[in-house]
C-alpha cells in the first residue's frame, strides 16, 4: 500500500461556518460546490489535477450529498491560489463552496495544496498540503474528497477505502466466483484469485493489509488469509470441520469465525498471534455471521436457538448472550457499525428479502432496501452508508444478476458499484492508513 | 414405485452373494452391477441411474424422510456389499436464504445422510461430506419447483 505524507495548517480564519449540512435528515439537497482552475506547474500537471478533480468531484456528487458546478461559467476561474476568490461574482451563481488547488509535480512526487472556501461567509474553511508519489493520484483525490465532506458535513468521509468482494459469472448450476478488489468509487479493479475453487465472503482485516475469505481448495472447504502486499495466503488454523464466515477484531488480532461439524455449527474466535482458539457458543444448532463491536468488547451474530435465524448480541468477558431482533420473520448476517450505533442485518419475511438497521439493543428496527433477493450489508467507514448485494424479479421465472449495491443509512441516494461481471459479497475496508 | 425398489433390493443382495460379476436373474436391475474394479464413473452411473443418487429436504429442515429413507436404504445396502470406495455426501440449500446460514444447513444435512447411513451399517471412516450451501444449486429455475430439487443430498463416489 503506498503511503501518503500529509501536513495540516489551518490559516487563522473565523471558525463559525455557514456551510453545513446534517446527513442525518434523509433527503437533503445537494449542495453546490464548484472547482476553481487548479494552479499548476506544466502541462503534466494539469493533466494529473483534471483527473483529480474528476475522482473528487465523482466521490461528492456520488454521496448525494453534493453537486458540482459545471466548468463553463461566464467569469474567469483562474486565480492564483494564494489569492481570495472575489465571492461577489460567485454568489450570482449558486455555488456554496469553492475548491481551489495548487499542483507542483517534481520528478516523481506530488505535491498538492488545496483549500475550501465558504462563499456565503467569505472564509477559508480548511487548507491543507499533501505529498505522495506521482502514481498515487488518486488516494490524494480520495484524501481531499474525505476532507471537504468532514468539512461540511461534521461528519468523518469514507471515499478513501476499497471494497473486496466475489466476481461471479457462468451458468448458476456451475458458477465461478473470483475474489476481486475495487476503490470505492469502481476503479482499480484487480482480481485476487482465478475463479478455480469457488471463493466466498471475503472480509478485510482492519489496516487493510489482509483477507481473510472462504476457499474451496481443499478438500474441506476452509477460511484462507491472503495478503494484499504480497499476494501469498495462507489456510486458518487447522480445524477438524468445515471454517467460514470470518471476521477480524477492530485491533487485528483476533479473528471470530464458524466451524461447523457433525451437523453443528458453533462460533470461535482465534488469536492470530498465539494461534490459540477458542470456542464462544455452545448451542447444538446454528450459530454462525458474527461481527464484532468497534470497542472489541462485544460480538454479534446470527442464531438459530430460538427455532429459527434471530440476532444475538454476546458480552464478549461475560459471555453473556442477549437476543436483539424481535420482529416477525428471520434475521440474518448481522453487522456492527463502526460508529457503534447500528448493526446492520438481512431480513427474510414472506418471501422478501430486506437490508434493515436496528440499535444495538434491538430497539427502532429500519428498513433501508429491499428486494427478491439481498443480503450482506457492509458498512462504510464512516458508518453512514451501507453496500450489498442484491437481485431483482425480472419476471415470473427470471431474475437479474447479482449487483453491489450501495445506499445511504437513511435509505436514500441508492447507486451501483459498477463491476466487471456480476458481483456478491461485499466487504468495505476502513479509512486506509 | 415401490414394487420395483422391492425388486432391486432383492437383485442386490442375490448379486451380493455372487462372487462373479456375471449379471443374475431378471429381477436383477439392468446396467453394470458395481463390481470391485469398477471405475469411478461406472460405479457413480450404477448409483445414479439404479439407486437414485440424491434426496431431498422440506425448507429449513434437515431431517431424513420416509422416502429418502426408503433410498438411503437401497444406498447403505449397495455401500455395504460393494467395498473399496468411499462417498462424498454434498449438503446443498435453495436460494431462498442468507449464504453462511446455507453453508451451515448444507452441512447438517449431509451430516444427517452419513449419520443414518452409518446406522445402517456403512463404515463411517468411507464417508466424507461437504456443504455447497446455495452455490451449487441442480435448477436454474427461481420456482418452488426448482427450489425443491436443490434442497437436497447429494451421494458421490470418491477414489478409494
Amino acid at each position: 500500500m503506498k503511503k501518503l505524507i500529509f501536513f495540516l495548517f489551518l490559516l487563522p480564519f473565523s471558525v463559525f461556518a455557514e456551510l453545513r449540512i446534517d446527513i442525518t435528515q434523509g433527503n437533503t439537497d445537494p449542495i453546490p460546490l464548484a472547482f476553481l482552475e487548479f494552479n499548476t506547474s506544466n502541462d503534466k500537471a494539469k493533466e494529473i489535477s483534471l483527473k483529480i478533480k474528476k475522482v473528487i468531484s465523482n466521490n461528492l456528487q456520488r454521496s448525494g450529498l453534493f453537486s458540482l458546478l459545471p466548468k463553463k461559467l461566464f467569469f474567469d476561474t483562474t486565480i492564483p491560489f494564494e489569492e481570495k476568490p472575489i465571492f461577489s461574482d460567485w454568489k450570482i451563481t449558486t455555488a456554496q463552496g469553492l475548491v481551489h488547488g495548487k499542483l507542483i509535480l517534481s520528478r516523481d512526487r506530488l505535491n498538492i495544496e488545496f483549500r475550501l472556501w465558504d462563499v456565503l461567509s467569505q472564509n477559508q474553511m480548511v487548507a491543507q498540503k499533501l505529498t505522495t508519489e506521482k502514481n498515487n493520484w488518486r488516494r490524494i483525490a480520495h484524501v481531499i474528497s474525505d476532507i471537504i465532506y468532514q468539512r461540511i458535513t461534521g461528519e468523518s468521509g469514507y471515499f478513501d477505502s476499497r471494497i473486496v468482494y466475489i466476481s461471479e459469472s457462468g451458468p448458476k448450476s456451475n458458477r465461478k466466483k473470483r475474489l476481486a478488489i475495487i476503490d470505492q468509487d469502481g476503479a482499480n479493479h484487480k482480481f485476487l484469485t482465478d475463479g478455480t475453487y469457488l471463493a466466498l465472503t471475503p472480509r478485510f482485516s482492519p489496516a487493510a493489509q489482509e483477507i481473510a475469505y472462504l476457499s474451496y481448495n481443499r478438500r474441506i472447504p476452509r477460511i484462507f488469509l491472503l495478503d494484499l502486499n504480497t499476494g501469498n495466503q495462507k489456510v486458518l488454523g487447522d480445524f477438524p470441520g468445515m471454517t467460514f464466515s470470518p471476521r477480524y477484531s477492530p485491533d487485528g488480532n483476533k479473528l471470530v469465525m464458524s466451524l461447523a461439524r457433525n451437523g453443528n455449527t458453533d462460533i470461535y474466535e482465534m488469536n492470530l498471534k498465539s494461534l490459540k482458539i477458542k470456542r464462544l457458543t455452545f448451542y447444538d444448532g446454528i450459530d454462525t455471521a458474527p461481527s464484532y463491536s468497534p470497542d472489541g468488547d462485544f460480538i454479534t451474530f446470527e442464531s438459530d436457538r430460538s427455532g429459527s435465524q434471530k440476532i444475538y448480541v454476546m458480552n464478549l468477558k461475560t459471555k453473556k448472550v442477549q437476543r436483539i431482533s424481535f420482529g416477525k420473520g428471520k434475521y440474518a448476517t448481522p453487522v456492527w457499525s463502526p460508529r457503534g450505533d447500528l448493526i446492520a442485518f438481512t431480513k427474510l419475511l414472506n418471501g422478501e428479502f430486506y437490508i434493515g438497521v436496528m440499535y444495538t439493543d434491538g430497539k427502532g428496527e429500519r428498513v433501508v432496501y429491499k428486494s427478491y433477493l439481498v443480503e450482506g450489508p457492509t458498512w462504510a467507514p464512516n458508518g453512514r452508508v451501507l453496500a450489498f448485494y442484491s437481485q431483482y424479479k425480472i419476471k415470473k421465472n427470471k431474475i437479474s444478476k447479482p449487483k453491489i449495491k450501495i445506499i445511504d443509512v437513511t435509505g436514500n441516494n441508492l447507486r451501483e458499484i459498477i463491476t466487471p461481471s456480476d458481483a456478491s459479497d461485499p466487504a468495505w475496508s476502513g479509512l486506509l492508513p | 414405485m415401490n414394487k420395483n425398489y422391492l425388486a432391486l433390493l432383492s437383485g442386490l443382495f442375490l448379486l451380493a452373494s455372487c462372487e462373479t460379476t456375471s449379471l443374475g436373474g431378471d429381477s436383477a436391475p439392468t446396467g453394470s452391477y458395481a463390481a470391485p474394479g469398477s471405475s469411478t464413473a461406472d460405479l457413480q452411473s450404477y448409483l445414479q441411474k439404479e439407486i437414485g443418487d440424491r434426496v431431498y429436504f422440506e425448507t429449513n429442515k434437515h431431517n431424513i424422510n420416509a422416502s429418502s429413507a426408503f433410498k438411503l436404504e437401497a444406498q447403505a445396502n449397495w455401500l455395504k456389499s460393494t467395498p473399496g470406495f468411499t462417498i462424498i455426501l454434498e449438503g446443498h440449500c435453495d436460494e431462498r436464504g442468507t449464504r453462511e446460514y446455507n453453508l451451515a444447513l448444507g452441512e447438517r444435512r449431509s451430516n444427517s445422510v452419513k449419520e443414518f447411513l452409518v446406522s445402517l451399517g456403512v463404515d463411517a471412516g468411507r464417508i466424507q461430506t461437504i456443504s455447497y450451501g446455495k452455490e451449487r444449486p441442480a435448477a436454474d429455475g427461481s420456482t418452488s419447483e426448482s427450489w425443491a430439487e436443490n434442497r437436497r443430498s447429494v451421494t458421490v463416489v470418491g477414489s478409494e
